[in-house]
């Protein structure tokens, strides 16, 4: 097969030739003849410039082809030649950034199928800054959420991004370019942090955006330490300090913008992140919403549970809470999926109702536990989980993120 | 101040740097009361405290500037915001070209620049006025929400056109804004200023034909305003252009899925006519014909709202570098326009002929034909459809003297193709071009709310795509009970 590469096109049968994207592109990648508006590949960076101002969403199509379509291609169409099955289209795309892409996959691949955005999802924006042309952002906020002593050091880390527009959406990541180079002379390799704050910010209508890193330091059984380059280098960023970001990435694992939407959010350690982001959005834009948000959260004790103060002040009105905790003295040792079976008579009616989303969030090891416990309530409930599952990926209802 | 970020913190989001001017905040403040006011009064009835899906203008850096949320219409954040600042532009035409562009009014041209900002000005709450009962017959919750959006924008580009006004004109400027909310279209007493803002809309097809045509005309002055030697007026048009450009779809797509409605019904039921009225109107869709002569009628009201084919208020205003040719940036001329000509179709005893006149008083002219270019190629797209559907039906744009009020072909009666007419074939024919009211009783009989997510009226097919790339069924507007 040959090497398909990536080609920004514009729907013929949807544009209405109104100049914007034209106007818009830095580049003069844009133009157009009597006929339509086409798309330069020679000229096109993908700086998604355009998509967010196209007034119909014409312009919003991106495919990957053995050859890209010339000009002359482009102005001859009335619409969009049809995709071949091998080069499926990029609604899906989760970034253009091909080692985001590749992490982003491998996340999502505890799903077990091709994932796809809920139904009611803002559109977000992805790869609007590369590695090569990354934003600039200044650290405002270093806060450590576990205390002195714990067995973890997670942090809470602000990011400001002053004048530029960094529009993100609950549930995206964005990579942090660390500086530098790794041993084999090359740069480091792109690590990618999910957001933990909502659309607009830490605070309402600001330009910023937080994050939940917890520092890789593992004593290795030769009693030497492992230090996670990236991780280590974000919890030690002081304030004022300036990072590059690129990104931002994730079109699938995203928040439902519907009020009628039921979000069970399953989750341990940093995974919180994006459901930070979720109860917060859910929080400022629709408080009394019908649907409800559901988290099961786990982690060794309350000490090294992120945001467990915060957590303490969300009204159960708006955040049914069950925080699981796997090392308390003299309690036996409970876990997400312990929680979730406890809970079964509130969870088989979520999952027989069509408005209910599921997200899994954290370390790869949760994801068997979570699936045996959903199987469990399925058959008391008489659902076929996997089945169920498949049905739900399949109308973008079902999402998984691990590491 | 950066231009490229909006304060929100007060109650106009803007990136003028408001806060530093007091003044001005003070009287926007002020008359941003008298809006609200206006807003509820004449906004969009019925609908004040449903949750619609809007798209808010947050930047004017692409990459960021609009995001979509459900919002009460009067809690809709009304911002100012001006496209960045150009550096080092220069004046782009008239007798002032090359020269430093204006950061503030230039004394000499105070007078028709205050004019050309109120007469855009006045069109924007117009056009609320004119569509405030729509709502109760919306063909989808999808359209809806489309209709709503044009609704707060046209309301955002108001407060474009108030800021310029408080900003830049003193206490005339005042009494202007006042005045912006006093008028009302349609009103015996106190009309708004232009003709094709006074008539009514009754229906989606008027709505979506009023998009396509009026909102473009809109577009060719913001087009031609863009370019002015006075730079805030220059960027504030261009953000608009931005918003302006949703307008045009509605208009373009409302209409396309009308036919596209139309053509699917009578390929189901094997008609083949398209002359066969009666048969489509059993359908429940609106019959071509009807459609090409709510075209007619659309097309030749917003013909007007151009002006005198000669005119010397467009050739002062070029001269004076303040308002200029539609994309004036990709002309290539002298850009001055005092010597060459341009062709103007003139009425010249009693017969339609073409003569070359001085550029510079053909410029309403110029824009116009821009204008008609744009229209044709949009109809061109409309029939495709048709010719998808393999229907022996052509619409067309009637000729430029067709039913005019205003300049050469006002005296006459010209028939679609340019033939003068006598007043009594005029009479005799008229129900052929223009709707009559047997097709205006029966697009009425048409308008039912369909209120269900993802369900649309018998007479309009789904759009291709959802706004903001959602589903068929997303429920665009959460309708308070």
């Amino acid at each position: 097969m040959t090497a398909a590469v990536k080609q920004h096109l514009i729907d013929p049968a949807v544009c209405i030739r109104c100049n914007t994207c034209e106007a818009t592109c830095p580049v003069g990648a844009v133009t157009h003849d009597a006929n339509n508006y086409v798309v330069d590949a020679s000229k096109c960076q993908f700086c998604m410039d355009c998509v967010s101002p196209c007034p119909t969403g014409s312009i919003n199509h991106f495919v990957e082809v053995a050859k890209p379509y010339s000009l002359a291609d482009q102005y001859s169409w009335t619409e969009l030649p049809p995709e071949d099955a091998s080069t499926e289209a990029a609604a899906g795309v989760e970034a253009f950034d091909e080692d985001a892409a590749a992490l982003l996959a491998d996340a999502h691949k505890g799903s077990g199928g091709k994932v796809r955005r809920p139904p009611s999802a803002s559109d977000p924006r992805i790869n609007l800054f590369s590695r090569r042309n990354p934003a600039e952002a200044t650290v405002t906020g270093n806060l450590r959420l576990t205390p002195e002593g714990a067995s973890s050091d997670i942090r809470h880390i602000i990011l400001d991004f002053g004048n530029t527009s960094f529009p993100v959406l609950e549930g995206q990541s964005i990579g942090i370019v660390i500086p530098g180079e790794g041993a084999n002379g090359r740069p480091h390799a792109l690590r990618l942090f999910s957001i933990a704050s909502p659309r607009d910010g830490e605070r309402p209508n600001t330009n910023n955006l937080s994050l939940t890193v917890k520092r890789v330091a593992e004593k290795k059984p030769d009693g030497t330490e492992l230090r996670g380059v990236a991780s280590n280098y974000v919890c030690d960023l002081k304030q004022g300090e300036k990072v590059k970001v690129v990104g931002p990435f994730g079109s699938t694992f995203l928040m439902p913008d519907d009020p009628e939407a039921d979000i069970i959010m399953i989750c341990t350690g940093t995974g919180s992140a994006p459901f930070r982001g979720f109860t917060e959005r859910r929080r400022r834009s629709t408080p009394n919403a019908k649907g409800k948000l559901h988290l099961f959260f786990g982690a060794r004790s309350p000490q090294e549970l992120p945001y467990f103060g915060p957590l303490q002040k969300v009204p159960k009105t708006l955040l049914d809470q069950e925080l699981v905790f796997s090392r308390l003295a003299n309690k036996p040792k409970e876990y997400v999926q312990d929680r979730m079976r406890k809970r079964s008579a509130d969870l088989g009616p979520l999952l027989k109702r069509a408005t209910t989303h599921i997200y899994v969030c954290g370390l790869r090891g949760m994801e068997a536990g979570v699936e045996a416990s959903f199987d469990e309530i399925c058959q008391a409930y008489g659902l076929d989980w996997p089945q169920l599952r498949a049905a739900m990926r399949e109308s973008g209802h079902y999402h998984v993120e691990t590491y | 101040m950066n231009i490229v970020n909006v304060d929100y913190d007060g109650l106009i989001p803007n990136n003028v740097g408001l806060n530093s001017d007091t003044r001005v905040k003070a009287a926007l403040e002020k008359w941003h009361l008298g809006y609200i006011n206006w807003w509820h009064d004449m906004g969009p009835e019925g609908f004040q405290q449903s949750l619609v899906y809007l798209r808010t203008a947050v930047s004017v850096d692409p990459k960021g500037w609009a995001k979509f949320d459900y919002v009460k219409m009067p809690d809709y954040k009304w911002g100012i915001l001006l496209a960045p600042e150009v550096p080092d532009r220069k004046i782009p035409f008239g007798a002032h070209r090359g020269e430093k562009v204006w950061q503030e009014v230039p004394g000499e041209y105070r007078a028709m620049l205050r004019r050309l900002i109120v007469i855009q000005g006045d069109t924007e709450p117009a056009s609320v006025e004119q569509q405030r009962f729509l709502g109760k017959t919306a063909p989808s919750l999808y359209d809806l929400r489309n209709l709503f959006q044009v609704n707060v924008e046209e309301g955002r580009h108001l407060w474009a056109m108030v800021y310029l006004l408080q900003k830049y004109f003193g206490a005339e400027g005042r009494e202007e804004a006042e005045e912006l909310l006093q008028r009302r279209s349609g009103d015996a007493d106190t009309p708004r200023m232009l003709g094709a803002f006074n008539e009514e809309t009754p229906d989606w097809l008027s709505f979506f034909m009023f998009t396509f045509f009026t909102d473009r005309d809109g577009k060719m002055q913001l087009e031609a305003l863009a370019q002015s030697g006075f730079d805030p007026l220059s960027r504030t048009t261009r953000f608009m252009l931005t918003e302006e450009a949703h307008h045009m779809f509605v208009g373009e797509t409302g209409v396309g899925r009308v036919i596209e409605r139309t053509c699917d019904e009578m390929k189901k039921a094997g008609i083949a006519d398209p002359g066969n009225t009666e048969a489509m109107r059993k359908l429940g869709v609106i019959d071509l014909p009807t459609i090409q002569r709510k075209l007619n009628l659309h097309f030749s009201l917003t013909l007007d709202l151009f002006g005198n084919e000669i005119s010397t208020n467009a050739a002062n205003a070029f001269h004076a570098g303040i308002k200029g040719r539609f994309r004036e940036d990709k002309l290539e001329d002298d850009h001055r326009l005092e010597n060459g000509t341009y062709p103007v179709l003139r009425l010249v005893g009693g017969k339609i002929v073409k003569e070359e006149s001085p550029a510079l008083s053909a410029l309403n002219m110029r824009l116009r034909d821009d204008y008609v270019a744009e229209c044709a190629a949009g109809i061109g797209r409309w029939n495709k459809i048709i010719e998808k559907y393999g229907i022996p039906f052509e619409l067309k744009l009637p000729h430029v003297a067709f039913h005019r009020q205003i300049g050469e072909f006002s005296k006459i009666k010209a028939d679609i193709d340019g033939n003068v007419l006598a007043e009594a074939d005029w009479k005799k024919k008229k129900d052929d071009f223009l709707p009559s009211n047997t097709d205006r009783a029966y697009i009425e009989s048409l308008m039912k709310p369909e209120s269900r997510p993802g369900q649309f009226a018998s007479w309009i097919a789904a759009p291709k795509t959802g706004i903001d790339n959602k589903p068929g069924d997303f429920e665009y507007v959460k309708i308070a009970e």
